[in-house]
């Protein structure tokens, strides 16, 4: 499975869909428990094989989740979790303790299913560009079938429950990863993200040192679970995400007009680092991605697709790299390493 | 700069980190960075959410002053006190032991304690018989404890026997 997944994106990340040139994914978490059992963090070892068990039969017997692949905590090694990591199929907690937990994975990457992080089951459901309405769907139907099978854990004050009470009701996470390359270049980016708060969402980044986010990517997502549904929760995301596009093609169309000359040569200059250097790190190529993403958007750049930046931040991660490499390298070889994929991908293009 | 956290060596790795508008930057060396999970920028980021979560717990529990922290609930064992001090509760009984301090912090953190969403569908296919042997076993314990060893062997031959039948419908 690792061996298939390493040389290709995730197809949550192709660049299709609505808005791609501005949002790269939209995703949809749902926490569920299953009644009579203690959750995982108190669980003991015997509860949680007895979780991964139950939740692994009621996999089996889905009609939505008939293909793809489970795999044991056991079976995954350090390197392994940090690749599933890089790929956002699994949280950076999940098998940290490398105790009774599982994953489902289905061939296209679009759901993964967590047994025994913080509740017993996490559904996660994932769609290149701005399409939360068909992602929240498809996360619904699994869920449904899912419930044929296993006792979810539900209060009819609080419904669905959840081991952090920040989760409780409908447990539902939705979520957008949005470039916001033209706000931070007008140095917009603060009141946007100022504005977003206010409306009750939550704004986190790619950690990067300096001032700026690695590469101008951010994740924006609901912060309350209780007492909306989970299609008003999940609109009122896209509404508020639409409303950030129009604020990010703005600022994308003021440089144009404004700096036109001064954005073509930083892109440019981006491509050209990208295109020769022999060393790179990984905040770096994340934020020369970054210029050159923009520059595909405002088709500065022709030569390079959006889908190929995508392709390239999943790629040049560390675990990826030594993934696709097929040795183990120090952080300096991989470096090296990164710069070589990152040129070798350039060149493919026509 | 020498590194925050030991204050030894030489600051190498620095992360700023996006947290509702706030930028925290924490400038470590390698060593510090790498014992604190921020070797790899996708490790986790200990985010003040479950800082500010214990100290809403708290204030809830402070305002019945010192009643409410001997709660225990009687399924999982688990204390009001511990859950204030984690902001992670044990099961779905807890919700139960605790519905009023819990409708409070809940109301508190999402502006409402009432589900709107989805209500529960289907259900119980396969977890009728688990929540059978959770009793049974109880049971069983219970006979141990009581030294009545008959019951005990009874009680021990009924789990043995839904565990086969378990076995047999989640192997389908």
């Amino acid at each position: 499975m690792f061996d298939q997944m390493a040389h290709k994106a995730s197809s949550w990340l192709t660049a299709e869909g609505d808005e791609a040139a501005v949002v790269l994914s939209s995703r949809i978490r749902l926490a569920r428990n299953i009644r009579g059992f203690t959750f995982p963090a108190y669980a003991d070892p015997e509860t949680r094989g007895n979780i991964v068990h139950f939740v692994r039969s009621a996999i089996d017997k889905s009609k939505e989740l008939e293909t793809g692949a489970f795999v044991s905590s056991d079976d995954v090694t350090e390197m392994q979790r940090a690749f599933l990591i890089e790929r956002h199929l699994i949280s950076p907690e999940f098998m940290r303790d490398q105790n009774a937990s599982g994953l489902y994975i289905s061939p296209d990457e679009k759901i993964a299913i967590m047994v025994n992080e913080e509740d017993h089951v996490r559904i996660q459901s994932m769609n290149s560009g701005l399409s939360l309405m068909d992602t929240l769907n498809h996360a619904m139907r699994i869920d449904d079938d899912l419930a044929n099978s296993l006792e979810f854990d539900y209060d009819t004050d609080f419904g669905f429950l959840t081991s952090c009470p920040t989760n409780v009701g409908t447990g539902l996470r939705a979520s957008i990863l949005i470039h916001l390359a033209g706000l931070v270049l007008t140095k917009e980016i603060d009141s946007v993200i100022d504005h977003i708060n206010k409306l009750g969402l939550v704004v986190r980044g790619f950690y990067g040192e300096g001032t700026d986010v690695w590469g101008n990517l951010f994740q924006i997502s609901n912060q309350t679970t209780l007492g909306r549904s989970e299609l008003d929760i999940t609109e009122s995301l896209e509404k508020i995400t639409r409303q950030i596009i129009e604020f990010e093609n703005k600022s994308r169309d003021r440089l144009l007009t404004e700096a036109r000359d001064e954005i073509a040569d930083k892109i440019w200059r981006a491509y050209g680092i990208l295109r020769h250097a022999r060393v790179l790190t990984s905040e770096e190529v994340m934020n020369l991605l970054s210029a050159v993403r923009l520059g595909a958007a405002l088709k500065i750049l022709d030569m390079v697709s959006i889908a190929t930046v995508n392709k390239l931040l999943i790629l040049s991660q560390p675990a990826h790299l030594q993934r696709y490499m097929g040795v183990e390298l120090s952080p300096g070889d991989r470096d090296i390493a990164r710069a070589k994929l990152v040129r070798d991908t350039l060149a493919e293009l026509p | 700069m020498l590194c925050e956290e030991c204050r030894k060596q030489e600051a190498t790795v620095h992360f700023s980190q996006m947290v509702n508008n706030q930028k925290v930057v924490m400038n470590l060396c390698g060593t510090c960075a790498k014992r604190r999970g921020f070797s790899n920028p996708l490790k986790n980021i200990p985010f003040p959410l479950s800082d500010f979560l214990t100290s809403m717990v708290s204030e809830s529990a402070a305002k019945v002053d010192g009643r409410l922290t001997e709660l225990t609930c009687p399924v999982c064992k688990l204390s009001y006190d511990t859950f204030a001090k984690t902001g992670r509760l044990g099961c779905g009984n807890c919700f139960e032991a605790y519905r009023q301090p819990l409708a409070d912090l809940l109301r508190k953190i999402h502006g409402s304690n009432l589900h709107r969403g989805k209500r529960l569908r289907g259900g119980a296919l396969v977890m009728e018989p688990l929540k059978e042997e959770a009793r049974l076993k109880d049971e069983l314990k219970k006979a141990i404890e009581a030294e009545d060893f008959e019951r005990a062997a009874q009680l021990r031959d009924m789990v043995k026997e839904l565990q086969e039948k378990l076995q047999a419908v989640t192997d389908v």
